[in-house]
């Protein structure tokens, strides 16, 4: 199979591997800030699930580079330009309604990503997704589970997530908007198709916002796009910011 | 309303064929989420296969003013025991 390269897989990855790090640091952020110690403890679990998958993809991602970047290089050793995250994921916390629409648009697409990646051409990254499929199946269990919650709770609440929903929506469309790298890694068998998903993820995101009493806005809304290409809003620079002080202050230090 | 979330305690069984254990309480709004925020918070290290929460309020307790009377007549009864029978060697967990 030539209708992709080496390269355009190491791309893609990284892609994979910067969203999950890249929301595992905003998680992380709110360790030991949860409105509740069991919701800090869920937050904290999922953003170790997160950075356990991150180092699968980058372990990967190092492996097919090879230029000796390992999983910690590839984290802490590039510049906000040179990540891939969709924009999404590196939007701030807000109040705990941002936090966890943020978490269940992602683990909406996530999930259907993962189940249809243990499908991939690539067996390396049908293995990595099959290995996570558990975790991002309880995530979106959860997060899911919140948002009716939240949105079918009190007054103050539904409003509250109802503008999260609003507000976050425009990120929401990200994922879905293919380039000519995606556009390769589907010919190949190795990523799956992002229209099929968006259909999958407006059918489950319709579908709980029914259940939280919440309205979903327009799906041919105009979205933000250019995370995937590195073009990121100026939040990501002080979350590197934080997330690689130690590293950059004191390079290949250990403990 | 209070504010706060009612109390449950948490019950986990580690493994197949033995009993839940007492291993902690927590706080949630419903039963369905006590049993979310038990998994989170108490099987983060492959603790369990099984989850019992169980509202605190719910559950009855003997009182402890009450423990003379209660438990101090079973001291002298060593016939009690079954420490009498040999085990067998192979019986575990009995």
């Amino acid at each position: 199979m030539t209708t992709h390269t080496t390269q355009q897989t190491f791309e893609y990855l990284l892609r994979l591997g910067d969203n999950a790090l890249i929301l595992s640091q905003r998680l992380s952020q709110l360790c030991g800030k949860g409105p509740a110690l069991e919701e800090d403890m869920a937050l904290t679990n999922v953003a170790l699930d997160l950075l356990g998958q991150t180092r699968l993809w980058f372990s990967y991602a190092g492996e097919l580079e090879q230029a000796g970047r390992d999983e910690d290089r590839l984290a802490f050793h590039r510049d906000a330009h040179q990540f891939r995250n969709c924009l999404l994921l590196e939007q701030p916390n807000g109040n705990y309604a941002d936090t966890m629409m943020r978490q269940f648009y992602f683990d909406t697409w996530h999930y259907f990503l993962i189940e249809a990646l243990t499908r991939s051409s690539d067996a390396r990254i049908a293995a990595i997704a099959e290995k996570s499929l558990k975790e991002v199946t309880y995530h979106l269990r959860r997060s899911g589970d919140l948002i009716v919650r939240l949105g079918d709770g009190t007054e103050f609440s539904h409003q509250r997530c109802q503008a999260a929903a609003d507000a976050l929506w425009m990120y929401s469309g990200e994922m879905f908007i293919y380039d000519e790298l995606d556009q390769a890694l589907v010919a190949a068998g190795v990523a799956p198709d992002g229209a099929a998903l968006r259909t999958q993820w407006l059918a489950h995101v319709q579908a709980i916002f029914t259940e939280a009493t919440l309205t979903m806005p327009a799906a041919d809304a105009w979205m933000q796009r250019g995370g995937k290409q590195g073009r990121h809003s100026e939040h990501l620079g002080y979350l590197l910011a934080e997330m690689q002080f130690l590293q950059r202050a004191y390079p290949d230090s250990t403990w | 309303m209070s504010k706060q979330w009612p109390l449950w305690e948490v019950f986990i069984r580690s493994q197949h064929g033995l009993a839940h254990k007492h291993v902690g309480s927590l706080h949630a709004p419903d039963a369905e989420m006590a049993v979310n925020n038990a998994r989170d918070v108490y099987t983060r290290r492959n603790e369990g296969v099984s989850i019992w929460v169980v509202r605190a309020a719910d559950i009855v307790a003997s009182s402890p003013a009450d423990k003379g009377a209660l438990f101090d007549p079973a001291n002298s009864k060593v016939y009690r025991h079954p420490t009498f029978f040999p085990m067998p060697e192979e019986v575990k967990n009995l």
